[in-house]
């Protein structure tokens, strides 16, 4: 029963769902709306489970020495929200809660993900390399898209119409083909997971 | 700029600077900056899941509004706490396979209408012309099939398969040199903005 | 040879203070640099352009501070035209950091142009699962948000008055850094069939013009390029155009390192590499 009956409520759900998008009256409506605002609810209350998870790790680093001052920052972080949050005003722009937000948190992600930059420049440098023709025409292909910014009168008019070619026949084909591929494996892994073939999901006993 | 704001932006700025010390070696700088914001990002995503998520999807629906048929979803989402123990993980699965099952549900008429309808028509259903257009339409129907005779795995790839396929694998490349190629507009962008910042805030706090 | 050598192997900080350099050069010297706008931009500039007084557009404002390089000049670039036109928006964000940033853009472009929260714009605020909650905003947006970001009921919104999901909105543009732009293809698109266009982060640019070609997409605003030509469009010039004196320096700074390690590749290339070097 402990697996048996989550694999039948995938499969009468998932079966439903199905045949509902054919199926246009209202009575189908009405389960594709609740059903659709359950799923928002279930999701909702499981969302916790991740914040538990770090806040509970993080307390127990406070006993290794090591990790105590990085986990205390973390926590710290985390209560000061929560101390500062508290009314549902504090998420409009001006709150301290907000001000924070800006000026913590903005700026950290905002510029650990502009490390990239160095790091592209650098793996661009040491592995783009027109070892063989593959290589080549990745190389050129990423060049000339390159190019563009670089304002050389009438050759970036050229540059500009070469670039928009690209775009949109042989990349615009690469991508499509890809996609489909995408597109049938995500189908056949749905249907898979209604039939019960699929039941990763659900873990191990 | 106000005193505060300058204060502000210049914990802002120090936390900037913090990250990019990372660039020269990992530091406690930079450990300190990746902890806190950390811990603010939970902490704001709680606040913010309390306030607008759970207060207008559970509390006010039962208790305000008298809507008690959304205990049944609110059960159900409890039920997924149960993942914690080992003893009862089990019961978590009913919800999980509630969510699944819709999710797999829904998924399936969309995804082929999205990815492959849709696409097939865009590829085969717009007429080839004996023009700029035509000719591009027609290396599209080209490159297409042989990026998918590329991803067939089935038959080996000799011969005339063989050829196709390795027109495919170019057409390909050209895809993911494309790719290369915006990406590096985009994380410069990223590195940029974060250089903008900088110079105004010290322009103002030296330039007064 | 030895140089050559030395280039091959250079360290990688060396790398990283080039590129810092190359990105503090614009911000002491600043110039312009002219903007061609490409049409897949202009689509979605001509699409709210043509739109009448008191229309309503969706602004999917899916992206967490990580992007807002590239997605907050689009963004607020589309807002201050939406709010000039004086059209309704309904805002929504998907991503989990986006209503501070929202909220931040709103209030202030609401400021500039005397638009009023609730009367002129309704933000909607923050929902997880985008797949569910955009197929559950199909039926009717009251579903996942029975009110507003900031608690207010949505039918006692003066701007709510009279629209119940995407088939009383003239477009949804999605702004997004993720895999969102795939959920509002495949469940608003796919599911609804209103028009729809993206702005995007330059790293996904390349992976949706065949749904341009298709026709699921209208338009494409494609990284900070784009946000610059949207920019330039709208008349509102910000830190889109800002940057692209930034972009010009750094991308030949990367241009000419990409020439020399392949010049110093080929240079040192022995007969060992050339017998082993199939792939990439």
């Amino acid at each position: 029963m402990k697996r048996e009956i989550p694999l039948l409520i995938v499969g009468i759900t998932g079966f439903a769902m199905l045949i509902q998008y054919f199926i246009p009256t209202d009575w189908s409506e009405f389960i594709f709306t609740y059903s659709q605002d359950w799923v928002i609810v279930i999701g909702i209350l499981a969302l916790p489970l991740g914040i538990w998870s770090l806040i509970k790790a993080n307390v127990l680093k406070l006993k290794v020495p090591d990790e105590r001052f990085y986990s205390a920052v973390l926590l710290a972080g985390f209560l000061a929200m929560l101390v500062t949050g508290t009314k549902r005003e504090s998420l409009e722009a001006g709150s301290t809660f907000m001000t924070i937000f800006t000026n913590v948190l903005i700026p950290i992600q905002a510029t650990i993900f502009s490390l990239l930059a160095f790091f592209i420049a650098s793996a661009a440098y040491r592995a783009f390399r027109a070892r063989s023709v593959l290589a080549t025409i990745l190389l050129v292909t990423a060049l000339i898209i390159m190019f563009r910014f670089i304002p050389l009168g009438p050759i970036s008019t050229a540059n500009l119409s070469a670039v928009s070619w690209i775009l949109s026949v042989p990349n615009m084909a690469a991508k499509r083909a890809i996609m489909m591929g995408i597109g049938l494996g995500a189908t056949a892994t749905a249907i898979k997971i209604i039939l019960g073939i699929e039941r990763t999901y659900m873990g191990h006993d | 700029m106000t005193t505060g704001e300058l204060i502000l932006n210049g914990i802002a700025a120090f936390l900037t600077l913090c990250i990019f010390s990372f660039l020269y070696r990992d530091n406690p700088f930079y450990k300190f900056a990746e902890r806190l914001v950390a811990g603010v990002a939970t902490g704001y995503w709680t606040i913010l899941l309390y306030h607008t998520n759970f207060t207008d999807k559970v509390i006010e629906p039962i208790f305000v509004y008298g809507q008690w048929y959304y205990i049944i979803p609110s059960l159900l989402g409890i039920m997924m706490w149960t993942r914690f123990s080992r003893k009862w993980s089990w019961i978590s699965r009913y919800s999980i396979a509630f969510y699944i099952g819709i999710s797999s549900g829904v998924s399936i008429t969309v995804y082929l209408y999205t990815y492959l309808f849709k696409q097939l028509q865009a590829t085969i259903a717009t007429p080839i012309t004996f023009d700029m257009a035509g000719l591009n339409m027609f290396l599209i129907v080209v490159a297409v099939l042989s990026a998918l005779v590329y991803f067939f795995f089935s038959t080996p790839h000799k011969g005339v398969l063989g050829g196709i396929s390795k027109v495919g694998i170019y057409v390909i490349m050209i895809g993911f040199g494309a790719g290369f190629g915006l990406t590096v507009m985009g994380r410069v962008a990223l590195l940029v903005q974060r250089v903008i910042f900088l110079k105004d805030y010290f322009v103002v706090l030296f330039g007064g | 040879m030895k140089i050559l050598d030395k280039i091959m192997l250079i360290d990688r900080r060396w790398i990283y203070l080039a590129i810092g350099l190359a990105v503090i050069i614009p911000a002491i010297w600043s110039f312009e640099v002219p903007v061609t706008v490409s049409p897949e931009v202009k689509r979605i500039y001509d699409f709210v352009d043509q739109l009448e007084q008191n229309d309503y557009i969706f602004v999917a404002v899916d992206y967490d501070p990580s992007s807002l390089a590239e997605l907050n000049p689009m963004t607020e670039a589309i807002i201050n035209q939406a709010f000039a036109k004086n059209l309704k928006v309904v805002i929504v964000t998907l991503a989990q950091f986006g209503p501070g940033m929202v909220e931040e853009i709103t209030s202030r472009l609401a400021a500039n142009h005397q638009k009023i929260r609730g009367v002129d714009y309704c933000f909607l605020g923050y929902r997880p699962y985008p797949a569910i909650t955009i197929l559950a905003m199909g039926v009717d947006f009251r579903v996942p948000f029975p009110a507003d970001y900031y608690g207010t009921p949505l039918d006692s919104l003066p701007v709510m008055q009279g629209i119940k999901n995407f088939g009383d909105v003239k477009g949804v543009i999605d702004l997004t850094a993720g895999n969102t732009a795939d959920f509002w293809l495949i469940y608003g698109n796919g599911r609804y069939g209103f028009p729809l266009a993206i702005g995007i982060t330059g790293v996904m640019s390349a992976d949706y013009y065949q749904y341009l070609q298709s026709g699921q997409l209208f338009g494409i605003i494609p990284g900070v390029k784009g946000a610059a030509e949207y920019e330039d469009l709208v008349g509102f010039p910000g830190r889109g155009m800002e940057q692209m004196a930034y972009q010009v320096i750094a991308h030949s700074v990367i241009i000419l390192f990409i020439i020399m390690s392949n010049v110093a590749y080929f240079a040192t290339r022995t007969k060992k590499d050339k017998m082993g070097g199939g792939a990439l």
